[in-house]
């Protein structure tokens, strides 16, 4: 049975259990779930909310070939990816990916390898809204001020 | 020479700063990547605080900076990603 990778950019709460079910197969011993959730403190500084935006068509294409580049290294069986936008408080989910494969080395792996990649490729921002009322676009190699 | 309006979709940043998220540059035909980054400069100088590090993106893929551009293509541009 071919299980068909799943990718979505949704502006709901993101059901990781949902996405999970999706990838889970008798033909694997491992399901490994990376979430991101929204932190309050960084660098000392506290976060109230994030804003997220995508360019969706993109964010699909990229997140696809991310899937393709996993599968030439690990034997995935399948992987599931939901990332959302809009604004979230804090503890909320912002991604998930989950990944299934016959063992939990290759799934870890895997799973890493497409949440590191995400976050450098895939065209997806997030606005800071500060505890002080201010906000901040975080563009990681802008360096302002 | 011939000038072309190509539309590019902004995002993020560079969307609040040209306060919209789609743009016209005049662009001379056969230009390229290069060549928007400079028409962009001139065009619409409230990206300056961004423009060293906007990214390219045509048909929903990074573009690289000889990639010739016309009309029919997506075009798009954004600062540096922070998803996740």
């Amino acid at each position: 049975m071919i299980t068909p990778d799943y990718i979505s950019i949704i502006d709901q709460p993101i059901d990781y259990t949902a996405i999970t079910e999706r990838v889970r197969s008798n033909e694997c011993g491992a399901v490994v779930l990376f979430m991101g959730t929204v932190r309050e403190m960084t660098a000392g500084r506290q976060t109230v909310a994030l804003d997220y935006e995508a360019y969706p068509e993109m964010a699909h294409q990229t997140l696809q070939q991310l899937i393709t580049e996993a599968r030439t290294q690990w034997p995935v069986h399948a992987v599931a990816i939901e990332h959302r936008v809009g604004h979230l408080a804090l503890g909320e989910i912002s991604v998930a990916i989950a990944v299934s494969s016959p063992h939990r080395k290759q799934a870890f792996e895997a799973g890493r390898f497409l949440i590191d990649r995400l976050k450098e490729i895939v065209p997806i921002w997030k606005k800071e809204n500060w505890s002080d009322g201010t906000t901040e676009w975080e563009h990681p190699e802008i360096k302002t001020k | 020479m011939t000038v072309q309006q190509i539309q590019v979709r902004l995002f993020a940043r560079a969307r609040e700063l040209a306060e919209s998220d789609l743009i016209s540059v005049a662009l001379t035909e056969g230009a390229t990547v290069v060549d928007l980054r400079r028409a962009m400069a001139e065009q619409y100088p409230q990206l300056q605080p961004v423009s060293s590090q906007l990214l390219i993106a045509v048909d929903n893929a990074y573009a690289g900076e000889d990639q010739v551009l016309n009309q029919q293509q997506e075009v798009a541009c954004f600062p540096p990603v922070s998803g996740g």
